[in-house]
Protein backbone atom coordinates (compact mmCIF):
# COMPACT_ATOMS: atom_id res chain seq x y z
CA UNK A 1 0.00 0.00 0.00
CA UNK A 2 1.31 3.50 -0.74
CA UNK A 3 -0.01 6.80 -0.56
CA UNK A 4 0.66 10.37 -1.15
CA UNK A 5 1.16 12.60 2.70
CA UNK A 6 0.12 15.89 2.86
CA UNK A 7 1.36 17.00 6.32
CA UNK A 8 -0.16 20.91 6.61
CA UNK A 9 1.10 23.21 8.33
CA UNK A 10 0.57 22.42 12.17
CA UNK A 11 2.26 18.80 11.49
CA UNK A 12 5.73 20.37 11.25
CA UNK A 13 5.19 22.79 13.54
CA UNK A 14 3.53 22.68 16.91
CA UNK A 15 2.47 19.21 16.41
CA UNK A 16 5.26 17.66 15.20
CA UNK A 17 4.78 14.65 17.43
CA UNK A 18 1.95 13.85 15.09
CA UNK A 19 4.30 13.88 11.89
CA UNK A 20 6.83 11.88 13.36
CA UNK A 21 4.50 8.98 15.04
CA UNK A 22 2.47 9.17 11.87
CA UNK A 23 5.51 8.30 9.53
CA UNK A 24 6.89 6.29 12.22
CA UNK A 25 3.91 3.96 12.58
CA UNK A 26 2.93 3.42 9.38
CA UNK A 27 6.59 2.54 8.12
CA UNK A 28 6.54 0.07 10.85
CA UNK A 29 3.16 -1.63 9.19
CA UNK A 30 5.00 -1.73 5.35
CA UNK A 31 2.90 1.41 4.41
CA UNK A 32 4.54 4.02 1.80
CA UNK A 33 4.19 7.47 2.32
CA UNK A 34 5.27 10.35 0.25
CA UNK A 35 5.32 13.91 1.33
CA UNK A 36 3.23 15.91 -1.10
CA UNK A 37 5.95 18.16 -3.26
CA UNK A 38 5.75 21.85 -2.43
CA UNK A 39 2.24 21.52 -0.61
CA UNK A 40 0.70 24.48 0.48
CA UNK A 41 -1.53 25.66 3.27
CA UNK A 42 -4.93 23.87 2.73
CA UNK A 43 -6.71 27.22 3.05
CA UNK A 44 -8.62 26.41 6.61
CA UNK A 45 -11.02 28.11 8.25
CA UNK A 46 -9.51 31.46 8.85
CA UNK A 47 -8.88 31.40 4.59
CA UNK A 48 -12.54 30.65 4.41
CA UNK A 49 -13.66 33.65 6.06
CA UNK A 50 -11.98 35.92 4.18
CA UNK A 51 -12.12 34.53 0.45
CA UNK A 52 -13.95 31.55 0.00
CA UNK A 53 -13.59 31.37 -3.79
CA UNK A 54 -9.49 31.43 -3.37
CA UNK A 55 -9.65 29.25 -0.49
CA UNK A 56 -10.61 26.34 -2.70
CA UNK A 57 -8.73 27.59 -5.25
CA UNK A 58 -5.72 27.21 -2.60
CA UNK A 59 -6.88 23.78 -1.35
CA UNK A 60 -7.16 22.58 -5.22
CA UNK A 61 -3.70 23.51 -6.01
CA UNK A 62 -2.25 20.78 -3.36
CA UNK A 63 -5.36 18.23 -5.01
CA UNK A 64 -4.04 19.12 -8.41
CA UNK A 65 0.07 18.59 -7.28
CA UNK A 66 -1.07 15.13 -5.97
CA UNK A 67 -3.18 13.88 -8.88
CA UNK A 68 0.58 15.03 -10.91
CA UNK A 69 2.94 12.94 -8.53
CA UNK A 70 1.11 10.10 -8.26
CA UNK A 71 -1.73 9.25 -10.55
CA UNK A 72 -4.69 7.42 -8.58
CA UNK A 73 -3.14 7.03 -5.43
CA UNK A 74 -4.94 8.55 -2.40
CA UNK A 75 -4.13 10.87 -0.56
CA UNK A 76 -3.69 11.07 3.85
CA UNK A 77 -4.36 13.55 5.44
CA UNK A 78 -3.53 13.47 8.92
CA UNK A 79 -5.12 17.27 10.24
CA UNK A 80 -8.58 17.24 10.70
CA UNK A 81 -8.42 20.96 9.78
CA UNK A 82 -6.60 20.43 6.12
CA UNK A 83 -8.39 17.36 6.08
CA UNK A 84 -12.06 18.75 6.11
CA UNK A 85 -10.98 21.57 4.02
CA UNK A 86 -9.41 19.49 0.96
CA UNK A 87 -12.50 17.06 1.16
CA UNK A 88 -15.02 20.11 1.31
CA UNK A 89 -12.89 21.44 -2.01
CA UNK A 90 -13.95 18.41 -3.68
CA UNK A 91 -17.55 18.62 -2.59
CA UNK A 92 -18.06 22.41 -3.23
CA UNK A 93 -16.62 22.24 -6.97
CA UNK A 94 -19.48 18.40 -7.84
CA UNK A 95 -22.30 20.70 -6.02
CA UNK A 96 -21.79 24.69 -7.18
CA UNK A 97 -20.48 24.54 -11.31
CA UNK A 98 -19.72 28.32 -10.85
CA UNK A 99 -17.18 27.47 -8.29
CA UNK A 100 -15.61 24.43 -10.60
CA UNK A 101 -15.09 26.97 -13.11
CA UNK A 102 -13.79 29.29 -10.94
CA UNK A 103 -11.28 27.20 -9.50
CA UNK A 104 -10.18 25.48 -13.14
CA UNK A 105 -9.64 29.33 -14.57
CA UNK A 106 -7.22 29.45 -11.72
CA UNK A 107 -5.32 26.64 -12.08
CA UNK A 108 -5.40 27.12 -15.38
CA UNK A 109 -3.21 30.38 -15.13
CA UNK A 110 -1.21 28.28 -13.44
CA UNK A 111 -0.74 25.11 -15.84
CA UNK A 112 -2.26 22.67 -13.31
CA UNK A 113 -5.29 20.29 -13.76
CA UNK A 114 -7.33 18.97 -10.80
CA UNK A 115 -9.84 16.17 -12.32
CA UNK A 116 -11.19 15.75 -8.80
CA UNK A 117 -10.12 12.17 -8.87
CA UNK A 118 -7.53 11.94 -5.85
CA UNK A 119 -9.10 10.76 -2.94
CA UNK A 120 -8.70 12.23 0.36
CA UNK A 121 -8.35 10.11 3.80
CA UNK A 122 -7.54 10.68 7.06
CA UNK A 123 -4.73 7.94 8.65
CA UNK A 124 -7.59 6.47 11.04
CA UNK A 125 -9.67 5.70 8.12
CA UNK A 126 -6.71 4.11 6.30
CA UNK A 127 -5.79 2.22 9.17
CA UNK A 128 -9.01 0.59 10.54
CA UNK A 129 -10.78 0.06 6.76
CA UNK A 130 -7.97 -0.69 4.65
CA UNK A 131 -5.33 -1.90 6.97
CA UNK A 132 -8.05 -3.46 9.30
CA UNK A 133 -7.69 -4.32 12.97
CA UNK A 134 -6.72 -7.87 12.89
CA UNK A 135 -3.35 -6.86 11.04
CA UNK A 136 -3.22 -3.96 13.72
CA UNK A 137 -3.31 -7.16 16.29
CA UNK A 138 -0.71 -8.57 14.88
CA UNK A 139 1.57 -5.88 15.14
CA UNK A 140 1.13 -5.27 18.67
CA UNK A 141 4.52 -6.35 20.91
CA UNK A 142 3.61 -4.41 23.76
CA UNK A 143 -0.20 -4.36 24.62
CA UNK A 144 -1.17 -1.42 26.25
CA UNK A 145 -3.33 -3.15 29.37
CA UNK A 146 -4.69 -1.47 31.84
CA UNK A 147 -4.17 2.05 30.13
CA UNK A 148 -7.67 3.44 30.66
CA UNK A 149 -8.00 5.92 27.51
CA UNK A 150 -10.42 8.32 26.49
CA UNK A 151 -11.51 8.98 22.86
CA UNK A 152 -11.70 12.30 21.67
CA UNK A 153 -12.12 13.00 17.96
CA UNK A 154 -12.55 16.07 17.94
CA UNK A 155 -15.07 17.84 15.39
CA UNK A 156 -13.65 17.98 11.84
CA UNK A 157 -12.61 14.82 11.29
CA UNK A 158 -16.18 13.39 11.00
CA UNK A 159 -18.52 16.31 10.24
CA UNK A 160 -19.54 16.76 7.74
CA UNK A 161 -18.14 15.07 4.49
CA UNK A 162 -16.23 12.22 5.77
CA UNK A 163 -18.39 9.32 5.55
CA UNK A 164 -15.98 6.26 7.64
CA UNK A 165 -17.63 6.57 10.61
CA UNK A 166 -20.45 8.48 12.72
CA UNK A 167 -21.06 11.67 12.55
CA UNK A 168 -21.43 12.36 16.40
CA UNK A 169 -20.43 9.16 18.47
CA UNK A 170 -17.88 8.06 15.97
CA UNK A 171 -16.05 4.52 17.24
CA UNK A 172 -13.35 3.23 14.52
CA UNK A 173 -10.35 4.55 17.04
CA UNK A 174 -12.34 2.88 20.13
CA UNK A 175 -11.97 -0.02 18.17
CA UNK A 176 -8.49 0.85 17.28
CA UNK A 177 -7.20 1.28 20.69
CA UNK A 178 -8.85 -1.46 22.11
CA UNK A 179 -6.85 -3.62 19.53
CA UNK A 180 -4.01 -2.54 21.05
CA UNK A 181 -4.58 -3.83 24.01
CA UNK A 182 -5.80 -0.56 26.18
CA UNK A 183 -8.93 -0.02 28.09
CA UNK A 184 -11.42 2.40 26.06
CA UNK A 185 -13.68 4.62 28.45
CA UNK A 186 -16.85 5.59 27.66
CA UNK A 187 -16.30 9.24 26.68
CA UNK A 188 -19.67 11.55 25.77
CA UNK A 189 -17.84 14.32 24.58
CA UNK A 190 -15.70 12.35 21.90
CA UNK A 191 -16.57 15.30 18.81
CA UNK A 192 -17.67 18.48 20.92
CA UNK A 193 -15.52 21.46 20.15
CA UNK A 194 -12.22 21.76 21.96
CA UNK A 195 -11.92 25.40 21.50
CA UNK A 196 -10.44 25.55 18.10
CA UNK A 197 -8.66 28.70 17.57
CA UNK A 198 -10.87 30.48 20.00
CA UNK A 199 -8.20 29.64 22.45
CA UNK A 200 -5.41 32.45 20.98
CA UNK A 201 -8.70 35.14 19.74
CA UNK A 202 -11.11 34.87 22.57
CA UNK A 203 -9.21 32.87 25.70
CA UNK A 204 -11.82 33.06 28.21
CA UNK A 205 -13.82 30.89 26.14
CA UNK A 206 -11.28 28.98 24.38
CA UNK A 207 -10.20 27.74 27.92
CA UNK A 208 -13.30 27.03 29.26
CA UNK A 209 -14.20 24.96 26.24
CA UNK A 210 -10.61 22.69 26.65
CA UNK A 211 -11.00 22.37 30.67
CA UNK A 212 -14.62 21.03 29.95
CA UNK A 213 -12.93 18.04 27.64
CA UNK A 214 -9.74 17.69 30.15
CA UNK A 215 -12.38 17.69 33.48
CA UNK A 216 -14.61 14.47 31.43
CA UNK A 217 -11.77 12.66 30.97
CA UNK A 218 -10.68 12.89 34.53
CA UNK A 219 -14.11 12.19 35.82
CA UNK A 220 -14.62 9.46 34.43
CA UNK A 221 -10.57 8.08 35.76
CA UNK A 222 -8.89 7.80 32.54
CA UNK A 223 -5.10 7.66 32.35
CA UNK A 224 -4.96 9.83 29.16
CA UNK A 225 -6.55 11.27 26.17
CA UNK A 226 -6.55 9.97 23.04
CA UNK A 227 -6.95 12.11 19.47
CA UNK A 228 -6.66 12.56 16.26
CA UNK A 229 -6.11 16.55 15.33
CA UNK A 230 -3.58 18.65 15.96
CA UNK A 231 -5.05 21.77 17.38
CA UNK A 232 -6.98 19.72 19.67
CA UNK A 233 -3.73 18.16 21.08
CA UNK A 234 -2.42 22.08 21.43
CA UNK A 235 -5.40 23.20 22.95
CA UNK A 236 -5.82 20.49 25.65
CA UNK A 237 -1.88 20.24 26.11
CA UNK A 238 -0.85 23.85 25.69
CA UNK A 239 -3.31 25.44 27.43
CA UNK A 240 -4.00 22.83 29.92
CA UNK A 241 -2.05 25.44 32.91
CA UNK A 242 -3.98 28.10 31.70
CA UNK A 243 -7.57 26.54 32.15
CA UNK A 244 -6.43 24.74 35.61
CA UNK A 245 -5.68 28.22 36.57
CA UNK A 246 -8.88 29.15 35.93
CA UNK A 247 -11.39 26.91 36.35
CA UNK A 248 -10.02 23.87 39.06
CA UNK A 249 -6.92 21.34 39.12
CA UNK A 250 -7.43 18.75 36.27
CA UNK A 251 -3.96 17.20 35.24
CA UNK A 252 -4.61 15.00 31.78
CA UNK A 253 -1.98 13.68 29.41
CA UNK A 254 -3.10 14.60 25.64
CA UNK A 255 -1.80 12.25 22.94
CA UNK A 256 -2.04 11.55 19.55
CA UNK A 257 -3.73 8.01 18.81
CA UNK A 258 -0.74 6.96 16.69
CA UNK A 259 1.88 7.48 19.54
CA UNK A 260 -0.28 5.03 21.44
CA UNK A 261 0.11 2.53 18.15
CA UNK A 262 3.46 3.13 17.91
CA UNK A 263 4.32 1.90 21.48
CA UNK A 264 1.98 -0.72 21.62
CA UNK A 265 4.52 -1.47 18.14
CA UNK A 266 7.63 -1.39 20.63
CA UNK A 267 9.03 1.60 19.34
CA UNK A 268 10.43 3.94 21.72
CA UNK A 269 8.55 7.19 23.55
CA UNK A 270 11.38 9.02 21.57
CA UNK A 271 10.84 8.10 18.27
CA UNK A 272 6.74 9.02 18.37
CA UNK A 273 7.84 12.00 19.35
CA UNK A 274 6.66 11.64 23.20
CA UNK A 275 9.11 14.29 24.90
CA UNK A 276 6.77 16.85 22.96
CA UNK A 277 4.01 16.70 25.36
CA UNK A 278 3.88 20.16 27.62
CA UNK A 279 1.66 17.64 30.55
CA UNK A 280 3.58 14.62 30.25
CA UNK A 281 2.00 11.00 29.45
CA UNK A 282 5.15 9.26 31.14
CA UNK A 283 3.29 8.77 34.10
CA UNK A 284 0.77 6.03 32.72
CA UNK A 285 3.22 5.64 29.85
CA UNK A 286 6.35 4.50 30.95
CA UNK A 287 5.70 0.92 31.55
CA UNK A 288 4.90 0.35 27.69
CA UNK A 289 8.17 2.35 26.65
CA UNK A 290 10.68 0.31 24.78
CA UNK A 291 13.89 -0.60 26.29
CA UNK A 292 14.77 -2.62 23.33
CA UNK A 293 18.10 -1.58 21.03
CA UNK A 294 15.85 0.40 18.71
CA UNK A 295 14.43 2.30 21.75
CA UNK A 296 18.12 2.60 23.07
CA UNK A 297 19.62 3.78 19.72
CA UNK A 298 16.68 6.26 19.17
CA UNK A 299 17.50 7.70 22.31
CA UNK A 300 21.17 7.83 22.33
CA UNK A 301 20.60 9.24 18.89
CA UNK B 1 -31.49 56.57 30.63
CA UNK B 2 -30.75 55.15 27.24
CA UNK B 3 -34.07 53.39 25.55
CA UNK B 4 -33.31 50.45 23.35
CA UNK B 5 -35.36 49.74 21.14
CA UNK B 6 -36.57 46.29 21.16
CA UNK B 7 -39.65 45.85 19.00
CA UNK B 8 -38.14 45.98 14.59
CA UNK B 9 -39.95 48.26 12.05
CA UNK B 10 -41.10 47.05 8.69
CA UNK B 11 -38.85 49.78 6.85
CA UNK B 12 -35.87 48.18 8.84
CA UNK B 13 -35.67 44.99 6.70
CA UNK B 14 -33.81 44.72 3.72
CA UNK B 15 -34.99 42.55 1.30
CA UNK B 16 -31.65 42.93 -0.51
CA UNK B 17 -29.81 41.59 2.09
CA UNK B 18 -31.68 38.30 2.24
CA UNK B 19 -31.21 38.22 -1.55
CA UNK B 20 -27.62 38.21 -1.49
CA UNK B 21 -27.22 35.54 2.05
CA UNK B 22 -29.73 33.16 0.11
CA UNK B 23 -27.17 33.75 -3.09
CA UNK B 24 -24.13 32.59 -0.82
CA UNK B 25 -22.72 29.53 -1.07
CA UNK B 26 -24.75 27.48 2.43
CA UNK B 27 -27.28 30.67 2.40
CA UNK B 28 -29.09 29.26 -0.17
CA UNK B 29 -31.72 26.78 2.06
CA UNK B 30 -32.47 29.64 5.00
CA UNK B 31 -35.80 30.15 3.86
CA UNK B 32 -36.59 26.32 4.32
CA UNK B 33 -35.61 27.00 8.41
CA UNK B 34 -38.75 26.03 10.67
CA UNK B 35 -36.66 27.76 14.03
CA UNK B 36 -36.89 24.37 15.96
CA UNK B 37 -33.63 26.03 17.35
CA UNK B 38 -31.72 22.06 17.44
CA UNK B 39 -28.91 24.40 15.69
CA UNK B 40 -28.75 26.55 19.33
CA UNK B 41 -29.24 23.19 20.86
CA UNK B 42 -26.04 21.04 19.85
CA UNK B 43 -23.61 24.56 19.39
CA UNK B 44 -21.06 24.54 21.79
CA UNK B 45 -20.61 28.24 21.87
CA UNK B 46 -24.24 29.35 21.88
CA UNK B 47 -24.44 30.32 25.62
CA UNK B 48 -21.55 32.71 24.58
CA UNK B 49 -23.18 34.44 21.88
CA UNK B 50 -25.18 37.50 22.01
CA UNK B 51 -27.87 35.84 19.39
CA UNK B 52 -28.12 32.33 19.48
CA UNK B 53 -27.66 30.58 15.60
CA UNK B 54 -31.66 30.07 15.71
CA UNK B 55 -32.14 33.97 16.07
CA UNK B 56 -29.16 35.01 13.37
CA UNK B 57 -31.02 32.57 10.62
CA UNK B 58 -34.35 34.09 11.71
CA UNK B 59 -33.10 37.68 11.00
CA UNK B 60 -30.77 36.92 7.66
CA UNK B 61 -33.74 35.61 6.08
CA UNK B 62 -35.58 38.67 7.18
CA UNK B 63 -33.88 41.10 6.23
CA UNK B 64 -32.07 43.01 9.42
CA UNK B 65 -28.42 42.97 8.02
CA UNK B 66 -27.57 45.27 10.40
CA UNK B 67 -27.99 43.01 13.62
CA UNK B 68 -26.65 40.35 12.04
CA UNK B 69 -23.39 41.59 10.78
CA UNK B 70 -22.69 43.53 14.11
CA UNK B 71 -23.21 40.35 16.49
CA UNK B 72 -20.66 38.65 17.87
CA UNK B 73 -22.50 35.33 16.44
CA UNK B 74 -21.04 34.63 13.60
CA UNK B 75 -17.49 35.23 14.78
CA UNK B 76 -17.82 32.33 17.68
CA UNK B 77 -18.70 30.07 15.11
CA UNK B 78 -15.62 27.82 15.52
CA UNK B 79 -17.42 25.59 12.64
CA UNK B 80 -17.72 22.12 14.03
CA UNK B 81 -20.51 21.47 12.14
CA UNK B 82 -22.52 20.06 14.66
CA UNK B 83 -25.41 22.25 13.44
CA UNK B 84 -24.95 21.15 9.80
CA UNK B 85 -24.87 17.68 10.89
CA UNK B 86 -27.68 17.75 13.38
CA UNK B 87 -30.32 20.33 10.93
CA UNK B 88 -33.61 18.71 10.02
CA UNK B 89 -34.01 21.01 6.85
CA UNK B 90 -30.68 20.27 5.90
CA UNK B 91 -29.34 23.81 6.00
CA UNK B 92 -25.44 24.25 5.94
CA UNK B 93 -25.25 26.34 8.72
CA UNK B 94 -21.49 26.66 8.92
CA UNK B 95 -21.45 27.41 5.57
CA UNK B 96 -24.31 30.40 6.19
CA UNK B 97 -21.95 31.52 9.08
CA UNK B 98 -19.00 31.92 7.07
CA UNK B 99 -20.89 33.68 4.15
CA UNK B 100 -21.83 36.23 7.16
CA UNK B 101 -18.41 36.14 8.23
CA UNK B 102 -17.13 37.81 4.79
CA UNK B 103 -20.33 39.95 4.48
CA UNK B 104 -18.73 41.11 7.64
CA UNK B 105 -15.43 41.61 6.49
CA UNK B 106 -16.67 42.97 3.09
CA UNK B 107 -18.64 46.14 4.93
CA UNK B 108 -15.87 46.34 7.85
CA UNK B 109 -18.81 46.03 10.60
CA UNK B 110 -16.69 44.29 13.27
CA UNK B 111 -15.33 45.69 16.01
CA UNK B 112 -11.89 47.42 15.60
CA UNK B 113 -9.33 45.11 16.86
CA UNK B 114 -11.71 42.60 17.58
CA UNK B 115 -9.16 39.39 17.58
CA UNK B 116 -11.01 36.57 15.46
CA UNK B 117 -10.97 38.73 11.90
CA UNK B 118 -7.90 40.02 12.54
CA UNK B 119 -6.59 36.19 12.96
CA UNK B 120 -8.74 35.67 9.49
CA UNK B 121 -6.80 38.52 7.83
CA UNK B 122 -3.30 38.14 8.93
CA UNK B 123 -3.66 34.22 8.14
CA UNK B 124 -4.85 35.10 4.66
CA UNK B 125 -2.25 37.72 4.00
CA UNK B 126 0.39 35.29 5.14
CA UNK B 127 -0.58 32.37 2.88
CA UNK B 128 -0.30 34.81 0.10
CA UNK B 129 3.18 35.87 0.86
CA UNK B 130 4.44 32.38 1.99
CA UNK B 131 2.16 29.62 0.57
CA UNK B 132 1.91 28.30 3.77
CA UNK B 133 1.92 29.66 7.85
CA UNK B 134 3.68 29.55 10.64
CA UNK B 135 1.40 29.04 13.54
CA UNK B 136 4.34 31.16 15.88
CA UNK B 137 4.39 34.04 14.09
CA UNK B 138 1.23 34.52 13.70
CA UNK B 139 0.01 33.89 17.21
CA UNK B 140 2.46 37.02 17.83
CA UNK B 141 1.26 39.24 15.10
CA UNK B 142 -2.10 38.38 16.22
CA UNK B 143 -1.33 40.11 19.57
CA UNK B 144 0.18 42.87 18.58
CA UNK B 145 -2.08 43.39 16.59
CA UNK B 146 -4.81 43.59 18.92
CA UNK B 147 -3.70 43.03 22.52
CA UNK B 148 0.09 43.17 23.08
CA UNK B 149 -0.41 42.14 26.78
CA UNK B 150 -1.29 39.03 25.29
CA UNK B 151 2.25 38.67 24.05
CA UNK B 152 3.42 38.88 28.05
CA UNK B 153 0.97 35.99 29.21
CA UNK B 154 1.30 33.39 26.73
CA UNK B 155 5.70 33.92 27.39
CA UNK B 156 5.50 30.61 29.41
CA UNK B 157 3.48 28.97 26.51
CA UNK B 158 6.25 30.26 24.71
CA UNK B 159 9.10 28.84 26.86
CA UNK B 160 7.19 25.32 26.80
CA UNK B 161 7.16 25.11 23.21
CA UNK B 162 10.72 25.65 22.55
CA UNK B 163 11.41 23.29 25.26
CA UNK B 164 9.10 20.34 23.62
CA UNK B 165 10.89 21.55 19.85
CA UNK B 166 7.22 22.79 18.67
CA UNK B 167 8.61 26.15 18.40
CA UNK B 168 8.48 27.73 15.11
CA UNK B 169 8.96 31.40 15.17
CA UNK B 170 12.24 31.73 13.51
CA UNK B 171 11.70 28.58 11.39
CA UNK B 172 10.98 29.93 7.45
CA UNK B 173 7.87 28.40 6.19
CA UNK B 174 7.90 28.83 2.03
CA UNK B 175 6.70 27.33 -0.60
CA UNK B 176 8.72 27.09 -4.16
CA UNK B 177 5.57 27.38 -6.53
CA UNK B 178 5.09 31.52 -4.77
CA UNK B 179 4.51 32.38 -8.89
CA UNK B 180 2.59 29.72 -9.71
CA UNK B 181 0.32 30.77 -6.40
CA UNK B 182 0.31 33.96 -6.99
CA UNK B 183 -1.03 33.39 -10.57
CA UNK B 184 -3.71 30.92 -9.18
CA UNK B 185 -4.80 33.49 -6.47
CA UNK B 186 -4.81 36.73 -8.44
CA UNK B 187 -7.80 37.64 -10.40
CA UNK B 188 -6.45 38.79 -13.64
CA UNK B 189 -3.57 36.21 -13.54
CA UNK B 190 -1.62 39.00 -13.24
CA UNK B 191 0.95 39.17 -10.23
CA UNK B 192 -0.17 42.03 -7.62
Amino acid sequence: MQYVYYPGCSLKGTGRAYEESVLAVFDKLGIQLAELEDWNCCGATAYMSVDEHRSFALAARNLALAERQAPDTAMVVPCSGCYLTLNKTCHIVKDYPEIAQEVKTALDRAGLEWKNRVEVRHPLDILVQDLGLDTIRQAVVRPLKGLKVAPYYGCQIVRPYSTFDHQIYPTSMDHLLEALGATVMHYPLKTKCCGGSMTGTVPEVGKRLSYILLNEAKKREADLMATVCPLCQFNLDAYARDAAHAYGPVNMPVVYFTQLMGLAFGLSAKQVGLQRNIVSAMGSLKKFCSTGAAGAAATAK
Amino acid sequence: MKIKQSIRYDSERSSQFTKEVVSRPGGEMIQACIQCGTCSGVCPLSNYMDRTPRQIIYLAREGFGDEVLHSRTIWMCTSCYACSVECPRGIKITDAMYALKRMAIERGTYPRRFPIPVLARTFFAMVRRNGRTNESQLAAILFLKTNWLQLLNNARLGLDLIRTGRFSMFKWERIEGRAELNAILSDDGKPE
